[in-house]
């Protein structure tokens, strides 16, 4: 374990590296003073290695209590703090403010598409709708082979790897131009946990969940402008997932190995 | 065992009311993709024989394609473009129609989308089936001597 050399502290005051002053501006939006969001900026002390969510703290906490905005693991795991960072959806807590281009301001605002409820905040609702419709669980109707378990190989397990790393943030689905249009379509993460069971060896309910996306807002609306892909912030390639589906329907089922 | 043991419930297990036209995307999907490839080979075959053999772009007047229109070879070619390419075309503003439009906005765009596309495909063939360039006085046209020997 090299990285545990450094003592206790926070190693960036430590390294000596300085600290210097970020403008956010962020679009605000309260529904019960506001007909419209209003972009306000604030100016915080930062340093190079904090993320965007620190400034947010630190505003919330130290300037204007009633900043308001998801997160809860605060490390890229959960998927509360998916926002438009600089005009790209993004993880709070995992773009580096060093990262970003510091001689101008950051431009932070919700991610788009959802009813935006306040500040940061957007109803998830019909994002998660979409999700429940392509049923995300595994249907198996087989008892397994000796009352033990279903047996998968390694070329099975891997052929929907890059899917179940989905946690379900919205970025992907938040940057899709087809779903800000009407909301209609399923939209990109729908169509990833749809590809992570469809193409799952054990599951049996391929049949019916391309039936789901075979509908006039399934995969017939994506229109590969991979902001899917760029937006992920787990780098599952969500557009050649889509891709996938989309073969997958056509022949009428997935190509799975056989072992 | 008996009373933890999951319920099969017989398909069709997913209940949303079946829409209308189910699978007309899937095969508009396809045929932007079988019809793009198709048109790739004929609208480049077609400016090559235009535009670059022979004398080249200047060689196109009325003779020429007066002459192109004689062969039934050439009458399927500028078929095929043109109803590949009209309705290509037709269903993708389809598409951005159905993206950005809503209730009778959409509805009047995709009537008149229709209606120009029929009219179009009837007019073009129209004109690729039955085209004699003798009709009219030729006298002093380009085809006079070739129409007055018929």
């Amino acid at each position: 374990m090299t990285t545990m050399t450094e003592e206790p502290g926070n190693p960036s005051i430590e390294a000596g590296i300085a600290a210097f002053t970020v403008t956010l501006i962020i679009r605000r939006f309260d529904p019960e003073t506001m007909s419209e969001p209003i972009w306000q900026d604030f100016d915080v002390e930062m340093y190079p290695t904090d993320r965007v969510l620190d400034a947010l703290h630190k505003i919330k906490w130290e300037q204007d209590g009633s900043l308001s905005f998801r997160r809860s693991c605060a490390h890229g795991i959960c998927g509360s703090d998916a926002m438009r960072i600089n005009g790209r959806n993004r993880l709070a807590c995992k773009t580096l403010i060093k990262d970003l281009d510091i001689s101008q301001p950051i431009y932070v605002e919700a991610i788009k598409g959802l009813p935006l409820e306040k500040d940061l905040i957007v109803d998830m609702e019909p994002f998660f709708a979409s999700y429940r419709e392509i049923q995300p669980f595994l249907i198996a109707s087989k008892e397994p082979k000796d009352g033990k378990e279903r047996i998968q190989s390694v070329a099975q397990r891997a052929v929907f790897d890059d899917t179940t790393k989905c946690i379900l943030c919205a970025a992907c689905t938040s940057s899709c131009p087809v779903f800000w249009t009407d909301g209609q379509y399923f939209g990109p993460a729908a169509i990833v946990n749809a590809h992570r069971f469809i193409f799952d060896s054990r599951d049996e309910g391929a049949a019916v969940r391309l039936d789901i996306l075979n509908d006039k807002e399934g995969v017939w609306r994506c229109r590969t402008t991979f902001n899917c892909s760029e937006a992920c912030p787990r780098g599952i390639e969500v557009t050649k997932a889509i891709a996938e589906v989309k073969n997958a329907v056509l022949s009428g089922r997935p190509s799975i190995p056989t072992a | 065992m008996s009373d933890t043991a999951t319920t099969t419930v017989e398909p069709p297990r997913y209940s949303r009311a079946p829409r209308k036209a189910r699978g007309l995307e899937k095969r508009a999907w396809l045929y932007m993709r079988a019809s793009g490839i198709l048109l790739v080979v004929l609208i480049f075959g077609h400016l090559l024989i235009n535009m670059f053999l022979g004398t080249g772009v200047r060689a196109i007047d009325f003779a020429f394609v007066a002459g192109k229109l004689a062969n039934p070879f050439w009458i399927v070619w500028d078929s095929l473009i043109l109803w590949l390419a009209l309705i290509h075309g037709a269903n993708g503003m389809r598409t951005i129609v159905n993206d950005y439009a809503r209730g009778a906005l959409r509805a009047v765009l995709l009537g008149a989308l229709l209606v120009a596309t029929v009219v179009l495909l009837v007019l073009g063939s129209l004109v690729l089936w039955t085209f004699d360039p003798c009709i009219g006085d030729t006298s002093s046209g380009v085809l006079a001597e070739l129409c007055g020997a018929q």
